[in-house]
């Protein structure tokens, strides 16, 4: 029941993002901001983890590959198709609910325990139009982040592998370049738009509802992660069924 | 004036207001007092419209609150300055935003207009050296200040004061409570606060309404509250000896 009441909530709230809209010359500062910290402020991060998860994918895929009919180039195509499909939208996804999921439920619980959004509604400021909005469009911007997690991924696998021995530049570029379908990029960046939606609200959402104090603000951060994964994971499935299956 | 009928509150099961009659007067330092567990910040969020009440009705300048549009409903609300008990300062902004931020969301001042207004509100409250402070580096009777400054910048009709001296010694207390009773005088706000320092009773209270067990118990002002013999309010009031004795001299003074 309390499930139920919960997943309500999030639609109720979803909605009451796009009412009430604040004042655009306020608005225009805090969506700057959360770019400032949502998109700008994650990238070292991901450039760091798709490079490495990119050589790592590469150097598996080609001490996977022992027989001598399979050409070489196929260590590119691999890990081109794992890196564009899976890796940078989903996997990227979920360590984004970690680190701007946690970061978005902190920062929003802790003014609800301050009472600084109660100061909003007191003001008559519609408070889920001010906090979540702006974080809503700031990671409209996600796809970018996803476009660097793809090419860095297969510039580390590329790194990797020929660093390894396992394949020539050569081979790996013409793997990458190998039945290349640009509706993979599609389908990447329609999840990646989906999950930039899930993001900006499921986190917002743990913030906004929590009720408490301190201890109550670092429970609130984990379980939005939790559950911020646990429907990234789900929708990626039905995506991927209906847009691939 | 707001007026207050009939106010009824309930979480789940538990009865929190049970039927509050009572007014708030312009120009007045209106004082909400009480137990802890009274119902003292459950009333005044319901006048603050925080929270929806079951029964009865609030009226703001003789408009019934329930009864407006949303639209009106923000126009009132814009009217309304709030101190809360932790300040609530915006800590992502420095005290000269966060003074601004009422009117970059209500008023369309140019840049230095509002810059002027906040300049001349943080001098009323004695702060014209703490523009760029953010709130963590403010004390907690700074923190106060500047709250006070951010609730009266849009020239407020209404300012409500949940226990603003709270975690304050007694010497900022006095200089808070006197600033609110200035403020109040001198722009006519109908001010609440909610508080049980019995210093802010004695010295500010032109109006007081007791609170207890979620009913209107007694109300008065600083005055009457010394020569009331209702057994609630001075067993809640004059707690303290020093209080008692305080009663005791003002009585055969008057006597």
């Amino acid at each position: 029941m309390n499930y139920l009441h919960n997943i309500g909530a999030y639609f109720l709230m979803t909605a009451e993002m796009f009412r009430k809209p604040t004042k655009w010359s306020v608005m225009k500062q805090l969506i700057l901001k959360d770019i400032d910290d949502l998109i700008i402020g994650s990238l070292g991060i991901v450039a760091f983890i798709s490079f490495f998860v990119g050589g790592v994918v590469s150097i598996q895929t080609a001490l996977n590959i022992d027989n001598p009919l399979i050409p070489k180039y196929l260590v590119g195509f691999a890990t081109r198709q794992s890196i564009v499909l899976e890796f940078a939208p989903t996997f990227i996804s979920i360590i984004m609910a970690g680190k701007v999921g946690s970061f978005i439920t902190s920062s929003i619980g802790t003014m609800r325990v301050t009472e600084q959004i109660d100061a909003l509604e007191v003001m008559g400021i519609n408070a889920v139009n001010y906090l979540v909005f702006p974080k809503f469009i700031a990671l409209l911007l996600y796809p970018f982040v996803i476009s660097i997690a793809m090419f860095l991924g297969i510039i580390g696998g590329m790194a990797a592998c020929v660093y390894g021995g396992f394949s020539s530049v050569e081979d790996y570029i013409v793997g990458i370049q190998t039945d290349f379908i640009p509706f993979h990029i599609v389908y990447a960046f329609i999840k990646t738009i989906v999950f930039a939606f899930i993001l900006a609200t499921i986190p917002s959402f743990h913030g906004y509802y929590m009720k408490g104090g301190a201890l109550e603000v670092g429970k609130a951060s984990t379980t939005s992660f939790v559950w911020t994964s646990v429907v990234v994971i789900v929708i990626n499935y039905f995506l991927t069924q209906m847009l691939l299956g | 004036m707001i007026e207050v009928k009939d106010l009824h509150k309930s979480f789940g099961d538990a009865h929190i207001l049970k039927g509050i009659t009572t007014t708030f007067d312009k120009g007045k330092t209106n004082l909400i007092i009480g137990q802890s567990g009274s119902g003292k910040t459950v009333f005044l969020k319901c006048l603050l419209g925080l929270f929806n009440y079951e029964e009865g009705s609030i009226a703001y300048n003789g408009q019934v609150f329930s009864k407006l549009s949303e639209d009106e409903k923000r126009n009132i609300r814009a009217e309304i300055g709030m101190v809360f008990q932790g300040s609530a300062l915006f800590d992502s902004m420095t005290i000269a935003e966060n003074v601004m931020f009422p009117l970059r969301m209500f008023t369309k001042q140019s840049k230095s207009e509002m810059e002027d207004r906040v300049d001349f509100v943080l001098k009323r409250v004695n702060l014209d050296d703490a523009h760029k402070k953010m709130p963590s580096e403010a004390s907690g009777g700074m923190q106060k200040r500047v709250a006070i400054a951010r609730a009266i910048v849009n020239n407020p009709k209404y300012l409500f004061c949940d226990e603003p001296n709270s975690g304050l010694d007694p010497k900022t207390s006095i200089v808070i409570d006197n600033l609110i009773q200035e403020i109040t005088d001198e722009y006519q706000i109908t001010t609440v606060i909610n508080s049980h320092d019995m210093n802010s009773v004695m010295e500010i209270g032109e109006k007081i309404v007791f609170l207890k067990n979620g009913l209107k118990e007694w109300e008065g002002s600083k005055d009457t509250i010394f020569k009331t013999d209702n057994q609630s309010v001075t067993d809640f009031v004059y707690s303290s000896n020093l209080f008692k004795k305080v009663r005791r001299v003002y009585l055969e003074e008057n006597s």
